[in-house]
């Protein structure tokens, strides 16, 4: 082990996270303004939307990313439409190929988790909503939306974490993003231990900051779940902590 | 058409590949994954530890990057452990690469499968006097198998799509023979879209076989309705 070398090529690879984040954030938030709505016609009465959004979910989850991304990279120049296109300005660069594949990959997985948090809403507060005499499009941004995504929140944090870990593919279509500038640096210095766990140990850090960053958002959405505090009254608060601790030993 | 301009055969082989990767792992995975769910409800700190950073590290890398530090660093120890150049198989690196991503998610879905079982269950297995081998084989792995199915289904799906990273670093499967047939004869349209289509049916197939061993395994199983 050479740690010297890691040191080294510590900036290096920096550079490449930058491409690695932009790439994960971006997909993520095209993916999110994607799936909301195909979500929400997911679950929505109509046979044909939710049948649609099934088989495009179906046929992005079924099929792997690197087999997406290759068909977009090297399929799409074959069609002579999207060629003459506007489009194919963008279709030439390996970056916007990877952001459009991840972003619908993205927004395929997202759908199905969103679906189940929508489902998992509870009826009664929907009966609530209807009870007081709130249209649908005020039920779905007051009541549903938010309730299904709190509900779905710990599975989308899973699935922000696998965006992340599957931007490495993008190094295969030859963007230089953290894989990508690790395996460049392995062909020049031949020492693959050090580069790559470098490597690892930078997505490693990324992956806790997402979990992180999620578990605070997690507890900020289930505020009205927790229980009230006493507030600064101290005499009740002592009074309740009594409360508990003989409560306490009893209890086992 | 179905002779896909000579590469029909080539990529049957591939797809068999696939397959036969994909099984590997699978099996030792799940392997990996009851051994790491043991140690992590080990006795001892240390195991259950080195259990936890095992699943924390495996799942907060990317799948590509494990498998080119076992492939490519693979290469570097072999050839310092014999003194000379040797070039690792990359059906090998490539199964244990996977068997290692597949153990570490299936530790975690064993782990709550386990927890699953009730515990007077095993309080039975103990006041019948059974050893701790035949408690394990009679009481606890028949009950969590019906927990860990849907999550280890899951995974299985994953497995069997992660399987197309290793064409990265030369296995000769699905992935790889589509490459070269879509880069000979120019056509990576049709060439990738059949790839495609195959990990579709895959995929499809298993989600069948997944319904049906669930379904078997929740005989006798009583649900509220």
């Amino acid at each position: 082990m050479n740690l010297a070398l890691m040191v080294d090529v510590l900036p290096l690879l920096c550079e490449g996270m930058l491409l690695t984040a932009q790439l994960t954030l971006a997909s993520v938030a095209i993916g999110l303004f994607i799936a909301v709505p195909l979500a929400l016609l997911r679950t929505s009465p109509w046979p044909v939307f939710s049948h649609a959004i099934f088989l495009y979910t179906f046929l992005f989850r079924g099929t792997p990313l690197l087999v997406q991304l290759f068909l977009v990279y090297y399929g799409a120049g074959q069609v002579e439409w999207i060629r003459s296109s506007v489009a194919w300005s963008m279709l030439r660069e390996p970056f916007w190929c990877a952001l459009i594949t991840f972003s619908l990959n993205n927004a395929a997985y997202t759908t199905e988790i969103l679906r189940g948090g929508l489902r998992a809403v509870p009826s009664g507060e929907v009966e609530a909503a209807k009870a007081l005499g709130m249209p649908y499009a005020l039920r779905i941004r007051r009541i549903i939306l938010p309730a299904g995504f709190r509900l779905a929140l710990p599975a989308y944090a899973n699935e922000v974490v696998l965006m992340l870990k599957a931007s490495s593919l993008a190094s295969t279509i030859t963007l230089m993003e953290l894989t990508g500038t690790a395996r460049k640096i392995v062909a020049q210095t031949f020492s693959p231990y050090e580069v790559f766990i470098s490597a690892a140990l930078i997505y490693l850090g990324f992956t806790f900051v997402i979990v992180h960053l999620f578990g605070r958002l997690e507890t900020r959405m289930a505020k009205h779940q927790k229980r009230a505090e006493p507030g600064n009254n101290s005499q009740l608060r002592a009074r309740t902590a009594g409360i508990i601790s003989a409560s306490q030993k009893v209890a086992p | 058409m179905i002779d896909l301009q000579g590469f029909g055969d080539q990529i049957a082989v591939g797809a068999f590949t696939t397959l036969r990767t994909a099984f590997a792992s699978l099996a030792l995975g799940v392997c990996v994954g009851l051994c790491g769910a043991l140690a992590k409800r080990s006795r001892m700190r240390i195991i259950r530890r080195l259990a936890d950073c095992y699943t924390t590290i495996v799942r907060g890398v990317p799948e590509l990057l494990i498998i080119l530090i076992l492939y490519f660093g693979g290469t570097v120890a072999m050839t310092t452990l014999f003194g000379h150049y040797v070039e690792v198989d990359a059906f090998a690196a490539g199964v244990f690469a996977l068997t290692i991503v597949f153990g570490a998610y299936a530790t975690e879905v064993f782990r709550a499968a386990i927890q699953a079982v009730p515990s007077g269950q095993i309080e039975a297995a103990q006041a019948l006097g059974l050893s701790k081998f035949c408690m394990w084989r009679l009481v606890i792995l028949p009950q969590m198998w019906r927990h860990a199915l849907p999550g280890l289904g899951n995974l299985w799906l994953t497995l069997l799509k992660d399987t197309a990273l290793i064409s990265v670093v030369g296995l000769e499967d699905l992935m790889r023979k589509t490459s070269i047939a879509a880069g000979s004869t120019h056509d990576p349209l049709t060439f990738y879209s059949i790839a495609a289509g195959l990990y579709l049916f895959f995929t499809s197939i298993s989600l069948v076989g997944l319904t049906w061993l669930e379904r078997c395994a929740e005989r006798g199983v009583r649900f509220a309705k």
